[in-house]
């Protein structure tokens, strides 16, 4: 069987495309690479639709918290504490237990039960907590003279919120907000070993890179494979958000850009 | 769920090593989540009629024993790896783990496996269906079509089912069987499927020594009508 | 054999509802759940001072002006930080007992002449087992959490040294100018100067770094420790009336529920006591917080 007969039956094996059967025996390179690339078309699809429902979330919960109104305020300090104190892991684990119970009497719920719906909930509002901090923060840090002049201009309300409050808080935020989506998707790894079951044994690129591991006693093709996988999403990732960052700051003079650094978070 | 050291796979190294001599302690390994066949009880200790099988095993055999439990899905590499010597886990003699483990003579007749579902009239063929993840049952649902919905545990795939989550689960009748006869909404289907051949002891097959003694002792339980009177006890599948 | 805590537990069937959780949560198989928090304790309890030490030999090590050093570090740090951190975690906790295997089994079975690989089999002798195969359990168990402890450190460390080495530059320049002035050679102004002073600018890393390695602890489980995840899916799952003295449904729930509250009031705590350490560290210092606590007070 050559390379590109693997590739045919495992490259979409990951949403059910393709062969039923994982292999069992005489794993190549081939299959490992294949097959846990195949995985990363999870990984992907938790992190971008999570960071982009995240990302309104987020800036609610920043400008909820930056609010007068002490409910408002609570409820989005609340939100934030929650999701950023505990761990993800165990986040996973209680969401799927209580969709579980959830759906006994709300029909509805039903789908949040499977990997795809119910993880993709909790990614959303992990992110959306932590971005927040990160956007609350930079909204604090909002240079006084900005708004000010946004007075002076006769600008109030929304209108004042969408032309100077909200870009300027983006900017600010950006180089964090990198961070934070590049966490995010290492994040999505998690999803298959909390309580979230892997259906027709289609799971992420951890899930497989573990199966060979499991299967063949080897952790040292595995798992380099997986990290080769997500240092390139994570230098695509670098690559699209820095593009916006420039952008962000067009309007700067050169030496006054806020560049990316990257920052380390580790665990969530 | 992968356990630290799943890594020393040591395959067999000559039988002639004085290993199986030397075990001051025979570490009897088992999963302690599948009753009646072994379990944790309220006391923190391991039960079921593995313990006792094994407990009285172990007394024939001469030997002191010591109980480890570990998790299912590497439990296979930690016995190769010399984690524990023996797995005591209602695990199945089949070829594909006689290739990586030895086993004993079979302590159980092949037991039927059965189906639990919330109504009689499941499409088992067409249906999702919850399996221990790595057990002879979840690679009889993939390889038979079904979709297979995998668990870490035994008492996940029951929960998968009452929730909804899968169709009907397939495991070995003596675990489905407390179960189905404690809840009232759940039915066991008539269908069953024989796969496997028996429940036996794995042990690392440098380890030949120890396997001869631990069948010695098996075969003289069902000489003498203790075995069958322990799998009367437990409800474990027909007698020898 | 059983030796309940109340006298009342001999026959639960009988119990008020009370009195039945009461009995139930002081089960011997409960204890397994109150020992794995105290074993998480002591996770954090050996992992932070560890992590620490490798940190600052980190962040020393780092300052030196030996090329080599400079390039290891800068390629650890880059490669944790591109990798997701469980398969971290899990490659490394493989890895590392396999190296510490292979290592004994070269000096233990010198004439040992097959490969080490065979196929996808890792070979060593019975000698070099760590662990040995005869070990009683709680050998095992040890050189389990010991492993998982390492490898904790060993990630941490890497996380400490890179807030370590930033606290080192942050110290003031024209201290250490002035220590040279002195007459102090670089090692006293670094022990003298730079180390007592690092702390106020490490500090909020440092915090940040701790309140990450509590969240880090449930990933035990999958190192496969038998810790709180473990006994909370365990003993939260549905319990028929044959095998047990206290039969419930599903309960994971709030097994999961209560970690959950755990941690968010571990989390809370630790940070109610940074805050504190820190006002009490910036106090009379030369730096914006110092300067604000002063403003504060006049």
């Amino acid at each position: 069987m050559s390379c590109w007969d693997i590739i045919a039956d495992y490259g979409l094996r990951s949403i059910g495309i393709g062969e039923r059967l994982l292999p069992r025996s005489d794993f190549t390179l081939c299959h490992q690479f294949t097959l846990i690339g195949s995985g990363m078309i999870w990984n992907i699809y938790f992190g971008i639709l999570a960071l982009i429902t995240g990302f309104v979330l987020a800036v609610s919960l920043a400008v909820g918290k930056a609010s007068h109104n002490t409910v408002i305020r609570k409820t989005a300090e609340w939100i934030i504490f929650v999701f950023r104190g505990s761990p993800l892991f165990i986040q996973f684990f209680f969401a799927y237990f209580l969709f579980l119970s959830l759906k006994q009497t709300f029909p509805v719920f039903s789908p949040l039960t499977s990997a795809w719906a119910g993880a993709l909930v909790v990614l959303f509002l992990n992110t959306a907590a932590y971005s927040g901090e990160i956007f609350y923060g930079a909204l604090q840090s909002i240079p006084k003279g900005d708004i000010e002049a946004a007075d002076a201009y006769g600008l109030t309300g929304l209108k004042r919120f969408r032309r100077i409050t909200f870009p300027t808080m983006l900017r600010l935020a950006w180089p964090a907000y990198t961070n934070e989506a590049i966490f995010l998707f290492h994040a999505t790894t998690l999803v298959f070993f909390s309580g979230f079951p892997a259906k027709r044994q289609q799971g992420d690129a951890l899930y497989y890179a573990s199966y060979f591991a499991d299967k063949t006693f080897n952790p040292f093709v595995p798992y380099p494979i997986l990290a080769g996988y997500f240092i390139v999403l994570t230098l695509i990732v670098i690559a699209i958000f820095g593009a916006i960052n420039k952008r962000l700051n067009r309007h700067l003079p050169q030496q006054q850009m806020s560049k990316i650094r990257l920052k380390m978070n580790l665990i969530r | 769920m992968k356990n630290l050291v799943l890594t020393t796979a040591a395959i067999a190294l000559s039988a002639g090593m004085a290993f199986a001599g030397s075990h001051s302690v025979v570490r009897m390994g088992t999963e302690g989540a599948y009753p009646p066949y072994n379990y944790i009880d309220d006391n923190g200790e391991v039960a079921g009629f593995e313990r006792e099988l094994g407990d009285e095993l172990c007394a024939r055999a001469e030997l002191t024993c010591e109980w480890v439990t570990n998790d299912w899905d590497s439990i296979i590499p930690n016995l190769v790896s010399g984690n524990y010597d023996t797995i005591i886990a209602g695990m199945s003699i089949t070829d594909e783990r006689k290739e990586k483990i030895d086993f004993t003579t079979n302590y159980t007749q092949p037991d039927p496996s059965a189906y639990l579902a919330m109504s009689a009239d499941v499409d088992v063929a067409g249906g999702v269906i919850a399996a221990q993840a790595s057990t002879i049952q979840a690679s009889y649902i993939a390889e038979m079509g079904a979709t297979l919905l995998e668990f870490a545990t035994p008492e996940e795939t029951i929960a998968a089912v009452r929730n909804g989550e899968a169709d009907a689960v397939l495991a070995d009748a003596a675990y489905l069987g407390p179960i189905a006869a404690e809840s009232a909404d759940m039915v066991m289907l008539e269908q069953t499927v024989l796969i496997g051949g028996g429940v036996g002891m794995g042990i690392r097959k440098s380890d030949s020594e120890l396997r001869d003694k631990f069948s010695a002792a098996i075969n003289s339980m069902k000489a003498d009508g203790s075995l069958n009177a322990l799998i009367a006890k437990y409800e474990i599948g027909e007698p020898f | 054999m059983r030796c309940p805590i109340f006298s009342f537990c001999t026959d639960p069937d009988t119990l008020g509802q009370l009195q039945w959780f009461l009995c139930y949560f002081t089960t011997a198989k409960h204890a397994g759940l109150y020992v794995a928090v105290g074993t998480v304790l002591l996770l954090l309890a050996v992992t932070a001072p560890v992590a620490l030490g490798f940190g600052f030999a980190g962040a020393v090590a780092a300052r030196s002006s030996f090329l080599p050093l400079t390039l290891f570090g800068r390629g650890y740090i880059a490669i944790v930080r591109g990798v997701p951190d469980i398969a971290f975690f899990l490659f490394f906790i493989i890895a590392l007992d396999q190296f510490l295997e292979w290592i004994r089994h070269s000096i233990k079975c010198p004439d040992w002449t097959d490969p080490i690989r065979q196929g996808n089999d890792f070979v060593v002798c019975q000698a070099a087992k760590l662990p040995l195969g005869t070990a009683p359990q709680w050998v095992h168990e040890t050189y389990g959490f010991a492993l998982a402890v390492f490898t904790f450190s060993i990630v941490f460390g890497a996380f400490a040294a890179n807030v370590l080495f930033g606290a080192m530059q942050a110290v003031p320049h024209a201290q250490t100018e002035t220590a040279a002035a002195y007459g102090m050679n670089p090692r006293q102004t670094f022990w003298r100067i730079v180390v007592p002073q690092m702390w106020v600018y490490a500090l909020p890393g440092l915090g940040n770094l701790w309140m990450v390695l509590i969240k880090a602890t449930p990933l035990l489980f999958l190192l496969g420790i038998e810790d709180i995840v473990y006994w909370a899916r365990e003993l939260g799952g549905i319990k028929t009336a044959r095998f047990t003295d206290y039969p419930h449904g599903d309960w994971r729930m709030w097994y999961f529920l209560a970690l959950l509250v755990f941690y968010l009031a571990f989390t809370k705590v630790s940070e109610v006591f940074l805050d504190r350490v820190m006002k009490r560290l910036t106090h009379g210092q030369a730096t914006a917080g110092g300067e604000a606590q002063r403003k504060g007070m006049a």
